[in-house]
C-alpha cells in the first residue's frame, strides 16, 4: 500500500494578530500541527527614525527614541543620553544619575509586568494580564507625577532630566516597594507554578548557550539559556556599580535550560531585583540640581561612538556618528528585538503550531524596535 | 410531566406543545443570563466592573446584545457550501436542546421519563460534533479547518472518560433511568452517591472512588462544552475564535447560546448523578422541602454551582495544548475510570 501522501500547509499568522504582540507576519510552513518553518516578515511599523534623525538637532531626538520600543521608554532615553553624554564628554551629577537610575528600573519592572501578563495570555489565562496591568498602573502614576506622561516621557535629556522629582515621589515609591512585593509571591502562586502553565512552556523553544551567543541574543533571552551576562554588572554605566543586585540567570529547574519558562522566569526574578536597586537608591539620592548640566547647544566635535545599555529586552546600542554640526550625521539603533526575532526560525522548528506563540512571546519583542 | 399537563388543560396536543416550550424558555433565559453572569464574575475575579450600564446591573446587557446581533447582516465566505454552512450551528443547538429532554428538573418536571434517560442523553449529544465539523469544513477557511479538527478529536475522546464515570453511578444504581437515580439518592445529603449511596456503613470505603468519578466526570464533561482548560478550538490568541471563525449575527448567537446551554446541561448531570439531582439535602427532616416546586429550586441550585465552577476555572487556568489534552485524556483518565469501574464491581459483589 503506497504511503499517504500529505501536503504541507502555508498559514498566514497577522499581521492583525492577537498574539503576536504588534504588527508581525509570520509566514509558517506547517505539516499537520508541526512547524516546519517560520519566516517572519516585518516593516509594517516602519516609521523611518533613523533617517528622520539626520534632519532634526540632538536633544530633538529624544521625543523619537521613546516611540522605539513604546513599552519602556525611559530605558530608551537613558540609552541615547549617554551616548551624546560620551560623545560630548560631559559629567552629569550625581541626582541626575541616582534619578535615571529610579526611572529605569521602575521602567524595567513596567516592561516586565507587560511580558509577563501578556505571555500568560498567549496560554489562556485571562487574569494575570489584569493582575499585571494593575501594578503597572501604580508605576505609570509616579511617572505621570514626576514628567506629566504615562507612556511616552522626554524626560531623560542630554545632561541632565527635564523636571526635578516632585515631593511625593520619595514617599510614594516607598509605597510601591511595599505593595508590589507581595504581588510578585501572587503571580508566582496565580501562573508560574500552575501545572497547566509550566506543561505548556517547558522543554519548548530550547535556546542552547552557544547558538545564543552567536546570534547576538541578550537580555533574558541570553539569561535564560544559563549565561550570567548583564551590561549593567559586565559593562557599567551610570551608577550601577554602587547597588547590591544580582543576575538571575535560567537553570532549567522545570525542563530544559533555555526553554521558554526559563526566560519567563529571568523576567520574574528579574523584577525582585530591579525592585532591590529601587530601594537602595531611594533613600539615597544625593542632593543637586537636576538641570545644571544641560548644555545650551549640543554640536559635539566630529567622531563616532557606540554605546549600549541593558534595557528590559536586552542589549540597544545607539552607534552615532557626528560631522560637527547641530544635527547627528547617521544614528543607528541596534535593538534586541531584531537580533531575538531573527532567531525565531531556529528555535521553532519541529514544534506544535500552539508552540510558535508561545515561543514568540518569550522573546518579548516588540515591533517598534524592529521597524523603528 | 405529560399527565401533569393533561390533567391540567385536558388536551393531549396542547400538553405536547408546551413542555418542549417551558423547557426553551428555560433554556433561553439561562443562555442569556448566563452569559452576563460570566461577565460579571469574570470582572469580579479581575477587580473590574462587568457590564453595568444597561440596566440595573446590567441585567439588560444581553438582550441587547441579542438585539445587535439580529441585525447584524449575513457575512458568508464566497465559497463556503451554503447548505452545510447554514445549517451547522442550528445541528449544534438543536444537539444540546434535545438533551434537554432528560434532565429531572423536580418529581414531575422532566420532559421524557426515559427508562434509558443517561444513554440517550450521551447520545444526542455527540451529534454536536457533526455541527462543529459541518462548521469548520464548510467556512472554507484554513483557521476554521484546524478549530474543527482539534474540537472533533477533544469531544470525541472525552466522550469515553465521560460515560464511564457515570457507569460508576448506575452500576450502583442499577438503572439508566435519570428520575430513578435521583430517587435512589432520597433521605438526605448521607445517600447522594458522591457520599457512597444509600447503604450502610460499608459504603465508607468506596467514597474516595466514588469522589474520583465525580471529579473526572466534571473535567470531562468541561472538555465536551469546550470551556478552558480545554477551549482549544476557541483558542482565541492562536486561530481567532477557531471554529466560529466565519460566522456573524445571529447564527454566531446559535453556537454561543449552545454552548452555554450545554453547559448547564452536563453541570445538571453532575448534580444529578453524585449530589441528588432535586433531592434536598435534609431529606425526611424538614418536610415542606420536599414539594414539587422546591424540588426544582434545589435542582437549579446545585446546577448553577456547577455551572459557576465552570466560570471560575476559565478565568484562572491556562490552556491545555492539543496533544498534553489527549495524552491526559488516554493515558491518564480512561485507566482510572477503568480501575473505578473495577472496583466498585467489586464491592457490590462483595
Amino acid at each position: 500500500m503506497a504511503e499517504l501522501k500529505t501536503d504541507e500547509m502555508v498559514i498566514n499568522m497577522g499581521p492583525q494578530h492577537p498574539s503576536t504582540h504588534g504588527v508581525l507576519r509570520l509566514e509558517l510552513l506547517l505539516d499537520g500541527e508541526i512547524v516546519e518553518n517560520v519566516k517572519p516578515h516585518i516593516g509594517y511599523l516602519h516609521r523611518c527614525f533613523e533617517k528622520h534623525c539626520e534632519a532634526m538637532t540632538y536633544p530633538q531626538v529624544i521625543p523619537y527614541t521613546d516611540r522605539l520600543d513604546y513599552v519602556n521608554a525611559m530605558s530608551n532615553e537613558l540609552g541615547y543620553a549617554i551616548a551624546i553624554e560620551k560623545l560630548l564628554g560631559i559629567e552629569v551629577p550625581e541626582r541626575v544619575e541616582y534619578i535615571r537610575v529610579i526611572m529605569a528600573e521602575l521602567q524595567r519592572i513596567a516592561s516586565h509586568l507587560v511580558a509577563i501578563g501578556t505571555y500568560g495570555n498567549d496560554t489562556g489565562a485571562f487574569t494575570p494580564f489584569l493582575y499585571c496591568f494593575i501594578d503597572r498602573e501604580k508605576v505609570l502614576e509616579l511617572f505621570e507625577m514626576t514628567c506629566g506622561a504615562r507612556m511616552l516621557y522626554n524626560y531623560i535629556w542630554v545632561g541632565g532630566l527635564s523636571h526635578d522629582i516632585p515631593d511625593g515621589f520619595v514617599k510614594k515609591t516607598k509605597e510601591f516597594i511595599k505593595y508590589f512585593r507581595p504581588k510578585i509571591k501572587q503571580l508566582n502562586d496565580l501562573l508560574t507554578f500552575n501545572k497547566i502553565f509550566i506543561e505548556r512552556t517547558i522543554n519548548i523553544g530550547i535556546l542552547p548557550a552557544d547558538v545564543a551567543i552567536n546570534a547576538g541574543a541578550s537580555g533574558p533571552t541570553l539569561r535564560g539559556s544559563g549565561v550570567k551576562f548583564d551590561l549593567r554588572k559586565n559593562d557599567p554605566y551610570s551608577v550601577y556599580h554602587k547597588f547590591d543586585f544580582d543576575i538571575p540567570i535560567g537553570k532549567g529547574e522545570l525542563g530544559t535550560v533555555g526553554d521558554c519558562w526559563d526566560r519567563y522566569m529571568v523576567r520574574v526574578r528579574e523584577m525582585e531585583e530591579s525592585l532591590k536597586i529601587v530601594e537602595q537608591a531611594i533613600d539615597n539620592i544625593p542632593e543637586g540640581d537636576v538641570t545644571s548640566a544641560i548644555p545650551k547647544r549640543i554640536k559635539p566635535v566630529a567622531g563616532e561612538i557606540y554605546s549600549r545599555t541593558e534595557v528590559p529586552k536586552g542589549e540597544l546600542g545607539y552607534y552615532i556618528i557626528s560631522d560637527g554640526s547641530l544635527n547627528p550625521y547617521r544614528v543607528k539603533v541596534r535593538s534586541p528585538s531584531f537580533v531575538h526575532l531573527s532567531l525565531m526560525n531556529q528555535i521553532s522548528r519541529g514544534y506544535m503550531l500552539a508552540d510558535v506563540v508561545l515561543v514568540l512571546g518569550s522573546f518579548d519583542v516588540v515591533l517598534g524596535e524592529i521597524d523603528r | 410531566m405529560e399527565n401533569y399537563f393533561v390533567t391540567i388543560f385536558g388536551n393531549n396536543l396542547l400538553a405536547f406543545i408546551l413542555i418542549p416550550t417551558a423547557i426553551l424558555i428555560y433554556v433561553a433565559v439561562f443562555a442569556l443570563y448566563a452569559v452576563l453572569a460570566e461577565r460579571k464574575v469574570s470582572a469580579f475575579m479581575q477587580d473590574r466592573i462587568g457590564p453595568n450600564r444597561t440596566g440595573k446591573w446590567g441585567l439588560l446587557q444581553t438582550i441587547m446584545d441579542v438585539v445587535k446581533l439580529m441585525q447584524k447582516e449575513f457575512v458568508a465566505p464566497e465559497f463556503a457550501d451554503k447548505g452545510l454552512y447554514n445549517m451547522a450551528p442550528f445541528v449544534v443547538f438543536v444537539a444540546t436542546f434535545m438533551g434537554y429532554a432528560v434532565l429531572p428538573f423536580s418529581q414531575i418536571f422532566i420532559g421524557a421519563d426515559l427508562n434509558l434517560g443517561l444513554f440517550y442523553f450521551f447520545a444526542i449529544t455527540s451529534l454536536g460534533v457533526m455541527g462543529l465539523l459541518m462548521a469548520g469544513w464548510s467556512s472554507h477557511n484554513k483557521y476554521s479547518l484546524y478549530g474543527a479538527m482539534r474540537s472533533v478529536a477533544q469531544i470525541v475522546s472525552y466522550e469515553i472518560p465521560t460515560a464511564l464515570s457515570a457507569l460508576v453511578v448506575v452500576m450502583i444504581a442499577g438503572t439508566l433511568s435519570m428520575q430513578e437515580i435521583v430517587t435512589s439518592q432520597q433521605g438526605g445529603i448521607q445517600n447522594w452517591y458522591i457520599l457512597g449511596g444509600p447503604g450502610g456503613i460499608s459504603k465508607l470505603i468506596i467514597i474516595p472512588f466514588m469522589a474520583i468519578a465525580a471529579l473526572i466526570l466534571f473535567i470531562s464533561t468541561l472538555a465536551e462544552t469546550n470551556r478552558t482548560p480545554f477551549d482549544i478550538p476557541e483558542a482565541d490568541s492562536e486561530l481567532v475564535a477557531g471554529v466560529h471563525l466565519e460566522y456573524s449575527g445571529m447564527k454566531f448567537a446559535m453556537f454561543f447560546m449552545a454552548e452555554y446551554a450545554q453547559m448547564f446541561a452536563v453541570s445538571a448531570i453532575v448534580a444529578t448523578l453524585f449530589f441528588g439531582g432535586w433531592q434536598s439535602p435534609f431529606g425526611d427532616m424538614i418536610p415542606f422541602l420536599n414539594a414539587p416546586v422546591v424540588q426544582v429550586i434545589w435542582f437549579l441550585i446545585k446546577g448553577l454551582f456547577f455551572v459557576f465552577v465552570q466560570i471560575w476555572l476559565r478565568w484562572t487556568l491556562p490552556r491545555v495544548r492539543v496533544d498534553q489534552l489527549m495524552t491526559m485524556c488516554w493515558k491518564y483518565f480512561i485507566p482510572i475510570s477503568l480501575v473505578n469501574i473495577f472496583i466498585i464491581g467489586l464491592y457490590l459483589v462483595l
